[in-house]
């Protein structure tokens, strides 16, 4: 009889062990990935997306460009409330989305740059005006940039909001440990109340992989997220357990300082195009992915894997060619090329840097790595002070956020100082462009560019790698890597 | 001796003055913009400046150091940049944790170290004194966190005794909080056992050789009087000096400590503090630090008191 009433305990609380502790839990200025799993049970959005990166439905029903695309009307749900109890309608959302653009600090400013304003026609219906047409912005409200917190909360608390977040998801907040738990409970009111199995979700970050997985073992957690690689063949052999694999948004890649500062001149591989496309000729990435990955990842040569709707399939990826590569280096005159690669110290950067440094080699590049701490690779990086930079982008569900702020002149993220008006027109085109096919053709032809020029050589898109108790059902495997409480259930 | 005390507390301030303006300027030489680090991956340029604005970056390292000390000598040690969280609460929400893992590390180690010490210089050269040996050998030896995933492994695991990692509050469930901290603790206090266990071992052997031992043997004291009641009260004295020694290898053993057995303590707040480059939680953590091992000193310097009736005189 205890022991069934502890299991009937346990059996309404999730418990979820992340890689890492959330930052501030205030979508407004939150800037983790981790973070973001957090939201999800926390935080509803305008929109999310499904496993195919369709913009569906959450708080916002429908949507409507009008003519010139400078203008989007939501139809809003009914009946929402947040967690203190208030009511969900278009002055919240217009509250929030100028929260977003003016709250100091706030890190969705960015994302809603282009939106000039919001209109509330009726309390279900508010239309935003942009001041350039911007098509990616379905897919940023379908992130933090569209999750609603209770205006009323967010008055009273200030900038003590993030303690204590009050939105509207299928959880609300109870508590939060540092680098220990945030506990949230199920929120009674919350509009699909149906698909909320759990009377409790906990997240538990144990950064230690090792640990996080003992932990799902013992019966202490019923998920977990990002397993090493080299722990999945085992978890698929235990039948006590199931694992998830879902290709990454986001993609590996290999930075070059092509114009990002003097540094750029004096090496080969900035200089010049064919000792870039030498470079990338002597990786195996297949190879990459074997010894570095565990076989967990897909070849990729592009801001999007290969799955994805907008890769661009007229720019294939080419294997490993030692001779053509030597060629081009003779072509281009230069005898065993130096390359600073600036590398992070994380175990998967190293490992990846010392096999491109053994395959480059074969090809008569002198790889030299420069293994510093993460925050000195960005300041290096921002500063220009690289040939070669191994950095990894966890990855947008719109192209535009792979790519933008990359490859278009003087982005913020664009650390290989790269700089082609005729990417930069395409990409501003691609950002008008509401029709799919017509916008993928944009895409295409940036692909093609930026092939060409490299200044950034695409490697692979990890495996967003999850473990959980085989009880459990309902996940949903959708390439952001967020993990979606709602609709999880543990079976009888 | 009250005098004695005051005088021990009051020397403290000069020091932690001086410790403050270490851990402040050694600080700013860690590579990389805490802002940059901050701003998270999007990297928003208007967030990079809104950082620099707001730890004031902009200003020279002497006008830092004087907004930080002000804040701090009126009570008010700032907000972590990255969790938004008072950096006050999160100390006093660390500190018992770490302060309760220490404890229970130096109980396991003077649980361990010291019998094993008395029994070792007792049976001198015996199969016992080789057989501790060996043991404090292998405790010195072991890092922490291998003997902790092993131990994980074990009984987490393959034998489901205890759990993995975590922390319950013991207000919540003793017993519970019990379970989570046994492992850690006995990872942490093995290393210390060693150390504790060899010291008490050469403070006995010299003991037992002084002539008040003999004295003591010659008026017909049973065995065990002899080495509980006299040799040890004068053997504890230098290991009361190591264990408030050892109490900063503790910290900083509860560093990887909770690390690995997820324990939100006080160490593993600093080590992603410094990866966050979240100043305020780095500055406070490490003055708090010093301030306890300071005070931990003091403690020691009280206990001789207590122990040693020549230092009352």
């Amino acid at each position: 009889m205890v022991g069934l009433v502890v299991f009937s305990v346990q059996a309404q609380t999730l418990r979820i062990g992340l890689a890492e502790d959330p930052d501030v839990l205030d979508p407004t200025l939150a800037r983790s990935f981790v973070g973001r799993i957090v939201f999800t049970s926390l935080c509803d959005k305008l929109f999310d997306i499904d496993e195919k990166l369709n913009i569906v439905p959450q708080l916002a029903l429908s949507y409507d460009w009008s003519a010139d695309n400078k203008a989007v009307t939501f139809k809003l749900r009914s009946n929402v409330f947040f967690h203190d109890g208030e009511i969900f309608d278009a002055n919240a959302v217009k509250f929030n989305i100028e929260r977003h653009k003016t709250l100091a600090g706030s890190n969705r400013k960015g994302e809603l740059s282009l939106v000039s304003s919001v209109d509330v026609i009726d309390p279900l219906t508010v239309r935003f005006n942009l001041s350039a047409p911007f098509v990616p912005l379905l897919a940023q409200l379908a992130d933090r940039a569209g999750m609603m917190v209770s205006p009323k909360a967010a008055k009273s608390e200030g900038d003590k909001f993030s303690q204590n977040p009050v939105c509207s998801g299928p959880f609300k907040f109870v508590e939060r440990v540092a680098q220990d738990k945030i506990v949230l409970e199920k929120f009674n009111q919350y509009w699909d109340k149906g698909a909320v199995n759990f009377e409790k979700v906990i997240f538990q970050p144990i950064p230690d992989s090792t640990v996080r997985l003992a932990n799902l073992k013992s019966g202490q957690l019923d998920f977990i997220e990002r397993v090493a690689t080299n722990d999945i063949e085992k978890l698929e052999t235990d039948k006590k357990f199931k694992v998830s694999k879902i290709t990454e948004l986001g993609y590996q890649g290999i930075t070059i300082n092509v114009g990002k500062s003097e540094a750029a001149k004096k090496n080969a591989l900035g200089k010049d195009a064919r000792v870039r496309q030498a470079f990338e000729l002597s990786l195996d990435r297949q190879g990459l992915i074997q010894v570095v990955m565990d076989n967990e990842a897909t070849l990729g040569n592009q801001w999007v894997p290969p799955s994805n709707t907008f890769y661009a399939k007229g720019t294939p990826i080419v294997g490993r060619d030692i001779n053509k590569a030597r060629a081009l280096l003779k072509e281009a005159g230069v005898t065993n090329p130096v390359v600073k690669l600036l590398t992070p110290t994380t175990s998967d950067a190293q490992r990846l840097a010392l096999v491109i440094q053994a395959m480059a080699r074969e090809a008569g590049f002198d790889v030299q790595i420069q293994s510093t701490e993460f925050a000195t690779t960005l300041n290096m990086a921002d500063q220009g002070d690289f040939d070669a930079y191994l950095l990894s982008w966890s990855g947008r569900a719109d192209p535009d956020g792979n790519v933008y702020s990359f490859h278009a002149c003087k982005q913020p993220l664009n650390y290989a100082g790269y700089c082609n008006q005729e990417v930069d027109a395409l990409l501003n085109q691609s950002r008008t462009e509401k029709d799919t096919a017509k916008r993928k053709k944009y895409f295409d032809q940036v692909a093609a560019k930026v092939n060409a020029d490299r200044p950034i050589i695409y490697l692979y898109h990890r495996n967003w790698l999850w473990a959980y108790n085989n009880k459990l059902q309902g996940v949903k495997n959708i390439p952001d890597g967020l993990i979606r409480t709602k609709g999880l259930k543990l079976a009888s | 001796m009250f005098k004695f005390l005051v005088s021990r507390i009051l020397s403290i301030v000069p020091t932690l003055l001086l410790v403050s303006m270490m851990v402040f300027s050694l600080q700013q030489l860690m590579p990389g913009d805490p802002a940059k680090i901050l701003a998270g991956e999007e990297q928003s340029p208007e967030v990079v400046a809104y950082f620099r604005a707001k730890l004031h970056l902009d200003d020279s390292l002497i006008t830092r150091y004087g907004y930080w000390i002000k804040d701090v000598t009126s009570g008010d040690f700032g907000v972590s940049q990255r969790t938004e969280q008072p950096v006050l609460q999160l100390i006093g929400t660390k500190l018992p944790v770490t302060f309760e893992l220490a404890t229970l590390a130096m109980f396991f180690a003077l649980l361990i170290g010291i019998p094993a010490g008395i029994l070792s210089a007792v049976y001198r050269g015996s199969v016992i004194d080789h057989g501790v040996n060996v043991v404090a050998l292998w405790g010195l030896s072991t890092p922490n966190f291998w003997l902790g995933i092993l131990m994980i492994l074990f009984f987490s695991v393959y034998l489901g005794w205890l759990p993995a990692s975590g922390y319950v509050s013991p207000v919540d469930d003793l017993w519970g909080n019990l379970k989570t901290m046994i492992m850690p603790a006995f990872v942490l206090g093995n290393s210390i056992a060693a150390v504790i266990m060899r010291h008490t071992k050469s403070a006995m052997l010299g003991v037992l050789s002084s002539d008040y031992i003999r004295t003591a043997r010659a008026k017909g004291l049973s065995e065990k009087d002899v080495i509980i009641k006299h040799a040890l009260r004068n053997a504890l004295m230098p290991v009361i000096t190591l264990g408030a020694l050892e109490l900063g290898t503790l910290l900083s053993g509860a560093v990887l400590t909770e690390q690995i057995f997820s324990i939100p303590g006080f160490g593993k707040m600093l080590v992603d503090a410094v990866f966050n480059r979240d100043y305020l939680v780095v500055q406070g953590t490490v003055l708090v630090t010093a301030c306890g091992y300071m005070f931990a000193n003091v403690a020691a310097d009280f206990a001789y008191f207590v122990v040693n009736p020549r230092l009352r005189r």
